[in-house]
């Protein structure tokens, strides 16, 4: 309760009792089993677990991707499990931004384009050059995809993700495909954002040192979380063990 | 232009030539849809002005001859608006230089130097007749291009026995003559048959017909039904030898004109819908392809917030480009081949001006016909990805699931290499799309087989009509019936080899409540001349009793071996017979009957009498038999079929021509479209696959094997489905277009089937060969690096 307090305990997400159950043919494949969480506004969060674990899963739920098989997810007061899929689209349109694993950017747009595919339809963005210039790509606007690096390219999605000045930003292994140096960087440009716009932030990572940048590090296993970890003291990025 | 729209249009670009196959495709189908609707319009309407701005007449009949007393009684008639009697003249014609027989129809204008009341005649260059000069003629446009008269020149006419200097002062056309032939035959012939105009007056005292007229033409007022006003007419002139009028619909030129527009229409439904179907079929492969490509891009579209609507429209308006694109250029393709067209029309039938048609609703409708199925097709595809869930799109997609093959649970495998094997399996893993594919293929193919139908099929038209059931090289028609002994003198002529005469009377035969109008010829029990034939095209003899009907004749009047035909004969004593109907004989010309000469004057009680001569001549005499015969008083007309099919011919040959060039473009563009894109789609699919056997050292032969291969045995297996296809096209249009005048025969030669199977051929040549480019710079590293 230490860090709500210190986060103004302002609730973000309140997961209660979330379950979520894939029909694979005959077999059920128990993704979530149960999982209750509350995440604050302005707090970063990594999410730790094994390969399997429900992470991703659960982060898809937080964005309006996915919806739980039974469960209550709200968004402050907004009940995720009662929208409907125009309203989920809404939700995401206007409070979430993503950045994921492979980047996912539009291969036939340059970096300033597919920041610009989400600005325009946002309500206040930055403009898609701004955003760039947070994650240091000032230089890099008019390269497509392919023309780009992996760090580059994964920059580029935060910038998208961030450019509309999202209420929570939600990444799934941003620096997955990255090397120390290049994650590094993504992590600083994470950071500057989560710090300077107080977004609340929350990353899966399977790399245990990556968590100690976090506020709170939250452990998933078996589709439960098995562990919440307060970090009294964050570490900067550039001075994380890789 | 927002991002999601430039993307739109990068893609458009790097898929430019999938793109350009497609919309090639829908050009065809835009193209000819609007080409034989434009033609369709512009010939309705150029004949409904020239019927209208002229006068057609909306009855018409011909009699032996009439007194002028009897107008009045005609123009009480209810119903009756305008009437015009006319004389008419069957005359026969010598123009300097010209050796071969030529036959006209001279027809009286009213001497006040006016062009008529009725079925005006356009005046193309000249002037009308002037008062008091009694030589002077208007020839028609065709007549006088055919034999580059000019005005002032002299022609000669045999009017009545007597022959006569004629004057030529102009020319002119007459919507009575827009397809010109001379009686009994099947194609113009401009330089053998000839319509003149000439004054009243003077024709009338040299046909001897003063104070009286031999044709009669009316219009009807408003709401009068023609059947009434026949049947009335048909009452006051039966004692003056009228065979019985007929309504406009029944009008010889008005006929063909009427089967043509039916074609066109025709043309206008079967082609498009294949189009159509293609295109639909092509879109729906590869926007379905494009949209799993894209899969991950359209979830994370969605997680930014974008809507299931806003991703559907994306895609429908990729699909909307691609068919603008078609919708374009299929509109100026089908324009210029409308325009095309319609200018072989005027000049093939005789009209004076062509206005070309092309109504906005037409071309609105083949853009709204183009993307509703264009859309239609691709419904699925996009639906699906409008539905995608975001969370599963970000999910690479599942593996896809071979099995092992027929041929392989049979055994055979041992019979194919391993890329043969995963040839076969790639296509028994999508049966459906394989057999879609093949399907457009042979769709191709058909296509192609219906450009090369029309030329063999009139040449069997020609063939069965001409060289082995009519073999005779002159018909001389007598002015009226003559004894038999009148052949005599013809036998006798130098040249003339052999000669049978015939007897023909009009009639109207009947059975049950079906009806029908036509000649009854009487031949010789074992004519050399006029052989009837069997379906298999074999002799057959001519009953003692009972007649021989036109196999087509029998089909409308639904009358078969064994019944009891009833013919009522138009002329003379206007007997009604009982006949029965023996068998029926193959033609695809005309519709008529047939039986032996002697019964035909037995059931007349008349002597032994006909009405014309079928002559077999050697060619060497043939010019000295033909001024012999036009020195034969009794002879009224003389027609030489074998020139007027060369002329015919010659005509047609640049508009098969024109044909086959669009058949070629169209089948080819169907066949390109359909073989590159699913090449293309191939290579897209199979990017990793033929990347990674090439990093284990395959060679780029082997792996272009393994993508080029199945479509080059699809395009196998469609090549002889196309034949089918093809076949059943044709069938369907010679049944379509299949008419008392005229049957169509179904004769494909082998070079038709050989020049589609080339084309298509060639067509997978082409992608192949474009395909073969792409995969020298299949990137190996880049390949194996992105995830699928
Ligand atoms: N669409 C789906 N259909 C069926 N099973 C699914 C689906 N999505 C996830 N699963 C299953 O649910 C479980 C949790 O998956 P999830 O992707 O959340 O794991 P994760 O913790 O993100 O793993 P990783 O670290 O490998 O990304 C796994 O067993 C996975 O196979
Ligand atoms: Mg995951």
């Amino acid at each position: 309760m230490k860090i709500a307090q210190k986060l103004n305990g302002e609730v973000v997400f309140h997961v209660k009792g979330v379950t979520k159950t894939y029909q694979m043919g005959e077999v059920e494949v128990h993704a979530l089993r149960g999982v209750d969480l509350n995440l604050y506004r302005g707090e970063f969060t990594v999410l730790l677990g094994a390969s399997g674990s429900g992470k991703s899963t659960l982060l898809n739920i937080l964005g309006g991707l996915d919806t739980p098989t039974t469960g209550q997810v709200l968004y402050g007061k907004q009940d995720l499990t009662l929208a409907d899929e125009h309203a989920l689209t809404e939700y995401r349109r206007y409070h979430v931004g993503f950045v994921f694993q492979f980047y996912n950017l539009i291969p036939s747009l340059t970096a300033r384009e597919n920041v610009a595919v989400v600005t325009e339809i946002s309500k206040a963005p930055m403009t898609p050059e701004d955003a760039l210039v947070l994650v240091g790509l000032g230089n890099r606007m008019d390269h497509f995809p392919a023309q780009l690096s992996g760090g580059e390219q994964q920059r580029v999605a935060i910038a998208r993700a961030i450019a509309k000045n999202p209420d929570v930003l939600l990444c799934d292994e941003p620096t997955g495909a990255l090397d120390s140096q290049t994650g590094i960087m993504v992590l600083e440009a994470l950071q500057r954002v989560n710090e300077s716009l107080g977004t609340t932030t929350a990353v899966i990572t399977h790399n245990a040192g990556i968590a100690q940048m976090a506020n709170r590090v939250i452990h998933l296993t078996d589709g439960l979380i098995s562990d919440i970890h307060v970090n009294a003291q964050r570490v900067q990025p550039n001075q994380l063990s890789w | 232009m927002n991002a999601l729209d430039k993307k739109l249009w990068r893609e458009l670009w790097a898929m430019r030539l999938q793109a350009l196959a497609i919309a090639m495709v829908i050009v065809s189908g835009v193209a000819i849809f609007i080409m034989s609707l434009s033609t369709l319009d512009s010939l309705t309407k150029t004949r409904d002005n020239y019927y209208r701005d002229n006068h057609f007449a909306d009855v018409f009949a011909t009699l032996k001859r009439a007194p002028l007393s009897l107008v009045p009684r005609i123009e009480k008639i209810p119903g009756v608006d305008k009437v015009e009697t006319r004389v008419l003249a069957y005359i026969n014609l010598d123009v300097a230089d010209f050796n071969d027989p030529i036959s006209g129809h001279l027809i009286s204008l009213p001497d006040n130097n006016s062009r008529g009341l009725l079925n005006q005649v356009h005046l193309r260059s000249g002037r009308l007749f002037e008062p008091g000069r009694d030589n002077e003629v208007l020839l028609s446009d065709e007549f006088v291009k055919a034999h580059e008269l000019k005005a002032g020149d002299k022609i000669f006419a045999t009017i009545n026995g007597r022959r006569k200097a004629l004057t030529v002062v102009g020319t002119a056309l007459s919507p009575e003559y827009i397809y010109q032939i001379a009686p009994g035959a099947m194609f113009p012939d401009y330089q053998r048959y000839g319509v003149l105009w000439m004054a009243r007056t003077p024709l009338a005292s040299a046909y001897d017909m003063k104070g009286a007229f031999n044709n009669i033409s009316l219009t009807l007022s408003k709401g009068a039904h023609s059947e009434d006003v026949i049947d009335r007419l048909d009452d006051i002139l039966r004692p003056y030898g009228s065979i019985g009028a007929i309504a406009r619909k029944d009008q010889l030129s008005n006929r063909f004109l009427t089967e043509e527009l039916k074609q066109q229409n025709t043309i206008a439904t079967v082609f498009p819908i294949i189009f159509f179907s293609v295109a639909a079929f092509l879109l729906n492969v590869v926007i379905s392809r494009l949209i799993s490509l894209e899969r991950e891009q359209i979830a994370t579209l969605k997680a930014f917030g974008y809507s299931n609507l806003s991703i559907g429209l994306h895609y429908i308006k990729l699909v909307l480009m691609i068919v603008s694109i078609g919708i374009i250029i299929g509109i100026g393709a089908g324009t210029w081949m409308g325009i095309g067209m319609s200018n072989i029309y005027m000049h093939f039938y005789s009209l004076p001006y062509m206005i070309y048609t092309l109504k906005p609703q037409v071309i609105f409708f083949a853009a709204f016909i183009s993307v509703l199925v264009a859309i239609l097709g691709t419904l699925f595809a996009v639906y699906k990805a409008a539905k995608l869930a975001p969370a599963q799109g970000m999910r690479a997609e599942q593996p896809t699931i071979y099995h092992t093959t027929v041929i392989e649970r049979l055994g055979l495998q041992r019979f194919f290499s391993q890329p043969s094997r995963m040839i076969l399996r790639n296509i028994e893993r999508r049966p459906f799309k394989s057999l879609l594919t093949t399907l457009g293929i042979s769709m191709a193919c058909g296509i192609m087989m219906v450009g090369g139908f029309q030329e063999g099929a009139i040449n069997q038209m020609i063939d069965v009509q001409y060289n082995m059931s009519q073999r005779e090289d002159i018909i001389a028609l007598y002015a009226e019936p003559t004894s038999q002994k009148s052949l005599y003198s013809l036998r006798n002529l130098q040249g003339v080899e052999y000669v049978e005469g015939f007897r023909n009377v009009s009639a109207k035969l009947s059975f049950e409540h079906r009806s029908y109008r036509t000649s009854v010829n009487g031949i010789p029990q074992s004519s050399q001349l006029m052989r009837l034939l069997n379906t298999d095209l074999k002799e057959i003899d001519l009953p003692e009793k009972g007649v021989i009907l036109t196999d087509y004749l029998a089909e409308l009047l639904h009358i078969k071996p064994g019944d009891m035909l009833t013919i009522e004969v138009l002329e003379g004593q206007r007997t009604t017979l009982q006949v029965p109907v023996i068998g029926t004989a193959k033609q695809y010309l005309g519709a008529n009957v047939y039986l032996q000469q002697k019964m035909l004057n037995r059931l007349l009680k008349e002597g032994s009498i006909i009405s014309g001569a079928l002559l077999k001549v050697d060619e060497r005499d043939q010019s000295l038999v033909y001024n012999k015969l036009k020195e034969m008083p009794r002879i009224a007309g003389v027609i030489e079929q074998r020139s007027a099919i060369k002329g015919f011919y010659e005509t047609m040959n640049e508009s098969i021509l024109f044909f086959t060039f669009i058949s070629t473009l169209l089948g080819g563009s169907i066949a390109f479209g359909v073989v590159y894109n699913s090449m293309r789609i191939a290579l897209s699919e199979r990017n990793r696959e033929l990347a990674s056997l090439r990093v284990l050292g395959f060679h780029r032969s082997e792996i272009a094997y393994i993508l080029l291969g199945e479509q080059f045995l699809l395009t196998l297996v469609a090549i002889p489905l196309g034949f089918l296809i093809g076949y059943g096209l044709c069938a369907y249009l010679a049944s379509q277009f299949e008419s008392d005048l005229y049957r169509i025969p179904l004769v494909l030669s082998p070079q038709v089937y050989s020049f589609a199977a080339l084309v298509v051929i060639a067509s997978s040549l082409i992608s192949a060969i474009m395909i073969w480019r792409n995969l020298a710079h299949l990137d190996m590293v880049a390949a194996l690096k992105a995830k699928e």
